[in-house]
């Protein structure tokens, strides 16, 4: 029978360090070929929107990104609490790993937003309910990310982040429902995908193959900041000095 | 097939600006954010390997 497995056993950074290894080619594997058959449904089967005609084709990279970039945020407030709280080193650096990637998919949600508006609304940007909460998560990362490189102290640098996240987490359901608690310019768009049902099948269908894509995306690439982290934190203790030895 | 041709392709409808912006800008990054960080994770085992040369 085989031993269970004991999960606070990969806690250890040198066990994160090999495990995010043996995961990440897989990671990248299943990113650029759901990125490709995504791509290939969004561009080559997707047929022409009735009412915004191609312009819509954004959306296969609009709604992941922004998907992304609160899901991310979520999981960063996640880890940097379970850092904060049970003093876990690895959760502390999973959650600086997280930020960099999170602000570049809040960045990119409003920069294939605004190449959307400019087409749809007539402008490149509105100060709407939805953008400006988007934009403050945007703020929230990068005020993360320079409060955290601010403090020399690593562990007081984690704490300080840590609180940040968690407060600043309470702009995620703000940016969710921003849609259905204001009057907003966004929602409109969003409700003429789904007129044609078939229609909607292949748009529906190349937007999850995106989000999945991203999401692999994303783990692969927090998951290589992490090693970072790790062999940077950890330089003194005999794994980092094996795996450096080895080269 | 929904284009006819590959000029019909990237002109969109007449939205090529629009989505090949947004495409291109996204692509960009998505490039550049893991070649950055693989350089990190390079450059950290580097750091490690010289301050093993350097200590006693």
């Amino acid at each position: 029978m085989n031993p269970p497995i004991r999960w606070s056993t990969f806690a250890a950074p040198s066990r994160f360090y090999q495990l995010a290894g043996a995961l990440n080619p897989w990671f990248w594997a299943v990113a650029v070929a759901l990125a490709i058959a995504g791509l290939y449904v969004g561009f080559l089967v997707a047929p022409t929107d009735a009412t915004q005609g191609d312009a819509y084709r954004i959306i296969f990279i609009h709604v992941p990104a922004a998907w992304m970039s609160m899901v991310l945020y979520l999981a960063m407030a996640f880890w940097a609490a379970v850092g904060w709280m049970f003093n876990a080193r690895m959760g502390s650096m999973l959650a600086r790993a997280l930020a960099p990637t999170g602000a570049m998919f809040t960045f990119l949600a409003l920069w294939t937003g605004s190449f959307w508006g400019k087409p749809a609304w007539g402008t490149w940007w509105v100060w709407d309910a939805r953008l400006t909460s988007e934009l403050i998560l945007l703020f929230l990362y990068l005020g993360f990310i320079a409060l955290q490189s601010a403090i020399d102290d690593v562990v007081r640098g984690d704490k300080a982040g840590a609180l940040l996240a968690i407060v600043g987490a309470v702009n995620v359901p703000i940016i969710y429902f921003s849609v259905r608690w204001w009057n907003t310019l966004h929602q409109g768009a969003t409700i003429s995908m789904t007129a044609a049902p078939k229609m909607a099948q292949t748009m529906l269908l190349a937007m999850l193959l995106m989000t999945f894509a991203f999401w692999a995306y994303a783990f692969a690439v927090v998951f290589t900041r992490a090693q970072a982290l790790a062999l940077e934190r950890e330089r003194d203790t005999d794994w980092v000095r094996a795996l450096a030895a080895k080269g | 097939m929904i284009w006819a041709s590959w000029s019909d392709f990237w002109h969109m409808g007449g939205y090529g600006l629009y989505v090949w912006g947004a495409y291109a800008v996204c692509l960009a990054a998505m490039l550049g954010e893991p070649w950055l960080t693989r350089r990190h994770r390079r450059q950290a085992l580097q750091a490690a390997a010289s301050r093993e040369e350097t200590s006693p």
